[in-house]
């Protein structure tokens, strides 16, 4: 496995595995999808089982239309009230289709790097830093470090709108892994960004994943984005034909 | 969950009072009213008003306004429309118009007056080369029987709300694709606006030009002001009723009311008859394949029009100013013999008072609406819900005529002993300017990318934070726009603050439009810049703050 994350120690969340640690192989460790599925005005548009290491990153493919975003909405608990949904999802063996959102503990990255226009760099990424970090400096720390490592030195206080679309993809990433989740959902991150970035952000987006041992599950219609990722590709079919 | 009253406070701050208020105006109106002794239902109230000799025709001019108002104004703003879609005079056309909308009516109407009147800056300026011209002519422009001068005030602020309404419709009909598919096809600006933009946009705009329609028919503060005086336009008719001290006159002032609303009930459903009409006229127009209408002369009449519009609004405006710093200004001279401070100085040492008040009641009222707004939006956000059709009940307070309901809900308020105070009166206020904060703030509100608020939640926070931290702040800018608009609505009330304060709570614009009835202009021409200027100091503020706050934040910098 590769080094431990350069974050500094947390105390570890009540109930809650320490954030970090890998735990492969044991049945409950990883993202669950149990029998999922998602119906739209009683059809069916969506069926799936699946099962996430920490570590991997499972690929979704398909056409618009074929639900990767409303599975995407169903995992992390946004989907829109006119779908209804079966099945059970779990993570690290507890399960989350019960949760709010906010309590899912699973970051999502999006096409847009969304970050808050009226926060600095450093107000953005403490924006996910737990309560349990307490006081200014050491927030400030945790902030810093990540963007050291991240190759951002000096950006805390930085307005947002300033930086490279490089810049704010990486700044985005951090962002999500500071809030330290249990699993990562990756709706198609890398579609906006140019050819050149696009390889160097995305080896940067999977490398801190593995890093850290996260499921991660990858909806993209780029097969180049698949193989890099390495791990399960799962194809959905065309809306209508479960 | 304290969203979840959102939707019933909305409601019930709509609806509750103009129900309430037509209750207590119907009641009296076929003669019940304990308290002036009227215990049995009658007839005799309206076998009163329809004896009156005028009655027929205050309800003519009234209709007459009506029409013409939305008539011209829908017609200029579909020519404008036409003539500058697409081009670069559009951005400079909107940016023209959008101040026109904070200005209150009676500022503009006393503006106006200034400007047209046989004493006005016009014959002033005629009077340079028409020799004779000694004194004022003779005219009844002001005031004029036919309502027409009342007409032309309210067509001045009914242009730019319909077509900054008719703006913000267009990306929903996809407008300028058609439009220009349609001259692709040989088709010249206006017929091709006129076939096929307009079917499409109109019935966004059908409830707005009911609005216009409803409020032309039965304003009281410009018809006070410009309107005809023998016999005056229904509501104002209605108006003087209702202020008789001879009590007795209460029933039939409630017939009256009644009357009104009845008559511009009538008017819509006449308008909707005449949609069908045009409907199937324009339905065949459309397909005849003629590529011209009236080109040239729209061409040629557009520019003038928004040049016209801007200019007579300036000049309002500007007449407003100098009237209010001259000393004596005599006929025929083009600017005032002498200045002086000391209108100003006057009226300012002995209306302050009037002022501050008029400003807490606005913020005031503004503040409870945005925060009403939000409730309703944030519920809306929350469940994850598409916009509730109840939503369109904000356009009941701007089809019922005000003196309608308000004659009643006052009498109501003095049973109630709630007259005269700020409560019932901010309340009333918050009836009319509600809806226009909810139609300001709903539109960018429900636009703003609900990924940002599905990133907070995921980030951790919880529902509240991601409102407070991240939502609020990101719409700071629409929300100080949204109760800017509300406070210059409250400012500009008149009816709602004349009844319902019973006489006894003055404002800005009360008092402005009791000096229509004086005769000093410089007096009028201070208050009025009053009534003008304090919607404006909460535009700017508006616009200000933000960037202030925002200055080093670029991102929000460009909505």
């Amino acid at each position: 496995m590769t080094a431990t994350p350069t974050f500094p120690d947390l105390k570890p969340m009540p109930g809650l595995p320490m954030p970090g640690l890998p735990m492969p192989g044991l049945p409950m460790s990883g993202l669950v999808l149990d029998g999922l599925t998602l119906s739209l005005a009683g059809r069916a548009i969506l069926r799936l089982s699946l099962r996430v290491e920490p570590g991997e990153i499972v690929s979704v493919m398909g056409p618009s239309g074929s639900g990767k975003s409303s599975m995407l909405a169903a995992i992390c608990g946004t989907l829109d009230p006119a779908f209804q949904m079966a099945g059970e999802i779990r993570l690290d063996g507890r399960r989350i289709d019960v949760e709010p959102p906010e309590l899912r503990r699973t970051g999502i990255l999006f096409q847009d790097d969304l970050l808050f226009p009226h926060l600095s760099v450093g107000g953005n990424l403490a924006f996910g830093l737990a309560a349990t970090v307490r006081g200014r400096k050491a927030r400030r720390s945790c902030v810093e470090e990540a963007l050291s490592a991240a190759d951002l030195e000096g950006f805390a206080d930085r307005d947002p709108a300033t930086l490279s679309g490089g810049q704010r993809a990486r700044v985005s990433l951090l962002r999500v892994l500071l809030s330290h989740p249990r699993a990562v959902l990756l709706d198609e991150p890398f579609s906006k960004l140019d050819m050149a970035l696009r390889s160097r952000f995305r080896a940067f987006v999977f490398h801190e994943l593995r890093s850290r041992a996260l499921p991660a599950l990858l909806a993209t219609h780029d097969h180049e984005d698949a193989k890099a990722a390495g791990g399960k590709v799962i194809e959905l079919e065309s809306p209508g034909a479960i | 969950m304290i969203f979840r009253l959102g939707p019933p406070l909305l409601l019930a701050v709509l609806l509750f009072p103009i129900l309430a208020g037509l209750t207590a105006t119907v009641l009296p109106a076929f003669g019940y009213w304990p308290a002036l002794g009227g215990t049995t239902f009658t007839l005799d109230p309206w076998r009163a008003l329809l004896a009156l000799p005028s009655l027929p025709r205050s309800i003519g001019v009234s209709v007459f306004v009506g029409f013409i108002t939305t008539l011209v104004s829908l017609g200029a703003v579909m020519l404008l429309m036409a003539a500058f879609m697409g081009t670069r005079v559009f951005g400079l056309i909107r940016r023209l118009l959008s101040p026109l909308l904070s200005v209150p009516y009676v500022a503009v109407a006393f503006g106006l007056a200034f400007v047209i009147a046989p004493s006005g800056l016009i014959f002033r300026l005629l009077s340079a080369w028409a020799p004779g011209l000694e004194r004022p002519p003779d005219l009844l422009i002001i005031n004029d029987p036919f309502g027409l001068s009342l007409a032309g005030g309210l067509v001045l602020k009914e242009i730019p709300f319909l077509f900054l309404v008719a703006l913000a419709a267009l990306p929903e009909v996809d407008a300028v694709r058609a439009f220009g598919s349609a001259r692709t096809l040989g088709y010249r600006r206006v017929a091709a606006f006129a076939k096929v933009v307009m079917p499409r946009l109109y019935p966004q705009l059908r409830l707005p030009v009911l609005a216009v329609l409803a409020y032309s028919l039965s304003v009281v503060d410009a018809a006070l002001v410009l309107g005809p005086n023998t016999p005056p336009t229904l509501a104002v008719a209605v108006l003087r009723l209702a202020e008789d001290p001879d009590l007795e006159l209460h029933f039939e002032a409630s017939a009256a009311a009644i009357l009104q609303l009845a008559v511009v009930l009538w008017a819509i459903g006449v308008w909707l008859v005449l949609e069908r009409l045009a409907d199937l006229i324009w339905g065949r127009w459309i397909v005849g394949g003629g590529r011209f209408f009236f080109e040239a002369a729209a061409r040629v009449v557009a520019p003038l029009l928004a040049v016209a519009i801007a200019a007579l609004v300036a000049l309002a405006l500007i007449s407003l100013m100098v009237w209010s710093v001259a000393a004596t200004w005599r006929f025929p001279a083009i600017s005032p013999q002498a200045f002086t401070l000391d209108t100003w100085r006057h009226e300012l040492s002995v209306a302050w008072p009037i002022i501050l008040r008029t400003l807490l009641l606005g913020a005031a009222v503004a503040a409870f609406a945005v925060i009403i707004t939000i409730l309703c939006l944030e519920n809306e956000t929350r469940r994850g819900v598409p916009p509730a059709s109840v939503f369109n009940v904000i356009y009941i307070p701007l089809l019922v005529p005000q003196i309608a309901f308000l004659a009643g809900a006052a009498s109501l308020l003095i049973a109630l002993d709630l007259d005269g105070n700020s409560f019932g009166i901010g309340l009333v206020h918050l009836v009319f300017v509600l809806p226009y904060v909810f139609m300001s703030l709903s539109a960018p509100w429900r636009a703003h990318d609900p990924r940002f608020r599905v990133t907070a939640l995921l980030l951790g926070a919880s529902p509240w934070r991601a409102l407070w931290a991240v939502r609020l702040p990101m719409l700071t800018r629409a929300i100080l726009i949204a109760g800017a608009l509300g406070f210059a609505i409250s400012v500009s009330q008149y009816l709602a603050t004349l009844l319902v304060g019973a006489g006894r709570f003055e404002t800005v614009t009360t008092e402005a439009v009791s000096l229509a009835a004086g005769a000093d202009r410089r007096v009028i021409g201070v208050f009025a810049l009053l009534q003008a200027m304090l919607p404006f100091l909460g535009f700017a503020m508006a616009l200000i703050l933000p960037a202030l706050l925002f200055r080093h934040r670029r991102g929000l910098r460009e909505t």
